[in-house]
């Protein structure tokens, strides 16, 4: 497959292994975070971490878009999937996310009509054909999948569909980045930055990253050889001592973004003064809500939504998961009363998320390099 | 924390995860959800907790793809192997197959899977009000075709139609006998440290296929259902490697499902080759564009076998001369080093695990 194998090949990869591990023989123990889910997943499901050298850690952060609704906006899409005229379409993998006392899935078996798309257009089409039924897309996702909503908003209002609206839950990458980067007893040293985030945004957002914060980041893909390059250029640039922007991602991400995706977010959202994460807390100026403009095609507008806000279940630490404080198999509840299967926790839920990839690719294939490690 | 500190405390973990794993699974949930019909770990939930303890009994209790009944009054001591199976696929027809075929097929395998031969079939249809008459021929025409194919008559049946809306177009439960070969030595506890695994070809274009025909997907690919009958694979491998282990058809939840309920049932560990996984390149790259892994996905025209490492070779040419076998080649071995786990070994020489599939990524896919 073009564009999948030169990036799988295990020649090139076994290169930068040597280098990596050339270079980090050189240097102090190394912990850097990889801010996307994309990456968390590609480096369990390829076995990257077992591969790499003892003293070089990753730290999964807090880039699952999935991972970060908080339980009360759960709350709200069910009980808005739950009025008789609604149809509620999302992404699978929101189906089996926790809210207080339920999830769309059992919502499903109750008798609300939730349906699985692979994208927003594909709720608006439905909306037109079964135009008797109140279509919502219950939108989530970082500035990747926020510009594929935002075209949608601007079809629904030019093909006048009256009877399709969003659920919006719009996230943005930087605030939260800060966030970590401001909370108290930091360790990192470097980031991978997202990849397909930059694709919109461009690289130059993340400029604070190194220039405020002293802390190297490279924009990377999500291929193996991707992310082992980009593992190597973080190296070399703390071995220079350097401190920058790098893009290892040049084949899809420029230092602009997309320029279009940017003016149709900046057409269809506005910035919400403040939005809560899962984990994380109410963070300022970090999510996107529906424009004002487009008040008709937004269901927080057209539906009376609970927003009642739920705390976090006591037992589930996806927030110090999703900071990098803890390492998924240090909370308390993982992998016995938290699995895929009956998660306590986002972070559980997605295979984005750091404790479902750890669990259902890591946690045997971690052991070798601990026993290494331990020596 | 101290490295060494690190390391226990990992292991620990572990350790509780793997016991918590084993405990006999439990219902939790109020009301069903299309998991429970997904072939990984709720519908387990579902069978262990809800079904099977209704109904225990020796034959039921291994929960394989068919049950082996021993008839005392069977002058040769022959063993009868039974298996019944419903299909509610959507939609009704789909590149390389349809319900029809399915229906046989599926059946067909299950006995196959035990080492038994086909002998006969039952076909119930459910129908909803307002099916076009044309198209129940169409399907009737289907399961004939495929049954006169497999060599087993349909030797009685039962049609029962329900009020528009009840039910979606048409569902068709068959139940299939057949006699179990008497040279047929399978059984899970038979199988042994460093056999090999044996597929009889590349998997997920059965899902994949389904999931095209609804078009609910922005994905247009040329990918045609594997639906075919496998006893003549079968018949053709216990011939040749007669101390052939153990089978399954891996349909719902695909070879990873297949490969844990074989951990499980042996108590030893599974370990794959990602790179002789063979996978048709369509496929991957519909799997790579929406995000799902081909091991979950299900097949309805393949084998995957446990043979002893040494008679591979043979059970791969066994499988390569039949039409349905000709890209049979060895994905794995069994292995004592982790016991009741499923491994994939990387193409870079990583590792991770292949677990039970968790929620559905293709509801009713058969």
């Amino acid at each position: 497959m073009k564009y999948v194998d030169e990036f799988r090949d295990p020649e090139a990869a076994r290169r930068l292994l040597d280098e990596i591990a050339a270079q980090a023989s050189d240097q102090p123990a190394r912990k850097f975070m990889e801010v996307c889910g994309g990456h968390t997943h590609a480096i369990y499901r390829h076995g990257l971490e077992a591969l790499l050298p003892a003293s070089i850690e990753l730290i999964h952060g807090p880039g699952c878009p999935v991972c970060v609704i908080p339980m009360g906006r759960v709350d709200d899409a069910i009980a808005v999937a739950g009025i008789d005229s609604v149809t509620m379409c999302c992404f699978g993998d929101m189906l089996r996310v926790p809210g207080k006392d339920s999830n769309l899935l059992e919502a499903k078996a109750r008798g609300a009509d939730v349906r699985v798309v692979y994208s927003p257009l594909d709720a608006l089409a439905l909306a037109e054909r079964l135009p008797d039924r109140q279509v919502v897309f219950l939108a989530v996702g970082f500035e990747t999948t926020a510009p594929s909503t935002a075209v949608t908003l601007v079809q629904a209002r030019r093909r006048d569909v009256a009877n399709f609206s969003v659920f919006c839950n719009h996230v943005t990458i930087v605030p939260p980045l800060k966030a970590i980067l401001d909370s108290p007893g930091l360790d990192l040293d470097g980031f991978l930055g997202p990849g397909h985030v930059s694709t919109v945004i461009g690289t130059r957002p993340y400029r604070f990253v190194a220039e405020h914060y002293g802390r190297p980041l490279v924009t990377a893909g999500f291929e193996p050889v991707d992310i082992l390059q980009a593992v190597q250029m973080l190296l070399k640039q703390l071995a220079e001592g350097r401190c920058e922007i790098e893009n290892q991602y040049r084949r899809v991400v420029s230092d602009d973004g997309n320029k279009r995706a940017l003016q149709l977010l900046r057409e269809a959202f506005v910035v919400r003064p403040h939005f809560e994460w899962r984990g994380l807390g109410f963070i300022a100026q970090s999510a996107l809500a529906v424009a004002p403009e487009f008040s008709a095609w937004d269901a927080e507008e057209r539906f009376a939504v609970p927003g009642v806000r739920v705390a976090d279940p006591k037992a589930c630490q996806c927030g110090e998961v999703l900071k990098g404080a803890l390492r998924p198999w240090e909370c308390k509840v993982f992998g016995t009363a938290c699995t895929p299967e009956t998660p306590i926790g986002t972070c559980m839920v997605s295979s984005e998320g750091a404790c479902a990839a750890y669990y259902n690719y890591g946690r045997y294939s971690s052991r070798p390099r601990i026993a290494v490690h331990a020596r | 924390m101290a490295p060494n500190d690190d390391f226990e405390t990992r292991e620990a973990v572990l350790a509780r995860i793997e016991s918590w794993r084993r405990r006999p699974p439990k219902m939790s949930d109020e009301t069903i959800t299309m998991a429970h019909g997904a072939g990984g770990r709720a519908s387990r939930s579902l069978i262990e907790a809800v079904i099977r303890p209704a109904f225990s009994n020796p034959a039921l209790d291994g929960l394989n793809d068919a049950a082996v009944l021993d008839i005392a009054d069977t002058a040769d001591g022959r063993r009868l192997a039974v298996t019944t199976d419903a299909f509610v696929v959507t939609p009704r027809r789909f590149n390389g197959g349809a319900i029809g075929d399915l229906a046989v097929n599926g059946t067909i395998n299950d006995l196959a899977a035990m080492g038994a031969e086909p002998l006969a079939l039952t076909v119930s249809l459910v129908l909803e009000e307002g099916l076009p008459v044309q198209e129940l021929r169409e399907i009737v025409d289907d399961v004939a075709r495929a049954a006169a194919a497999a060599g087993a008559a349909v030797v009685t049946g039962d049609t029962k139609v329900v009020e528009r809306g009840a039910a979606d177009g048409c569902y068709i439960t068959t139940t299939g006998v057949g006699f179990v070969r008497p040279d047929s030595r399978l059984d899970a506890a038979s199988v042994q440290p460093a056999d090999a695994l044996v597929l009889s070809g590349a998997i997920g274009d059965h899902g994949v296929a389904v999931m095209v025909a609804r078009g609910d997907l922005a994905v247009a690919a040329d990918v045609a259902s594997d639906t075919a009958p496998l006893h003549e694979l079968v018949s053709a491998l216990l011939d040749a490697v007669p101390e052939t282990r153990w089978l399954r058809d891996p349909t719902r939840g695909g070879v990873a499902s297949a490969c844990n309920e074989l951990a499980a049932d042996c108590g030893l560990g599974v370990e794959l080759d990602e790179r002789a996984l063979p996978v048709n390149s369509t496929v991957a790259g519909a799997c790579e564009m929406l995000g799902l892994d081909p091991l979950y996905i299900a097949n309805e025209g393949k084998m995957l076998a446990v043979v002893p490492a040494e008679a591979a070779p043979e059970a791969v040419r066994a499988m390569q001369s039949c039409e349905a076998g000709t890209e049979a080649c060895v994905v794995g071995s069994v292995t004592e080093s982790h016991p009741g786990l499923v491994l994939v070994r990387t193409g870079f020489g990583g590792a991770r695990i292949v677990d039970m599939l968790v929620g559905d990524p293709l509801p009713r896919i058969c």
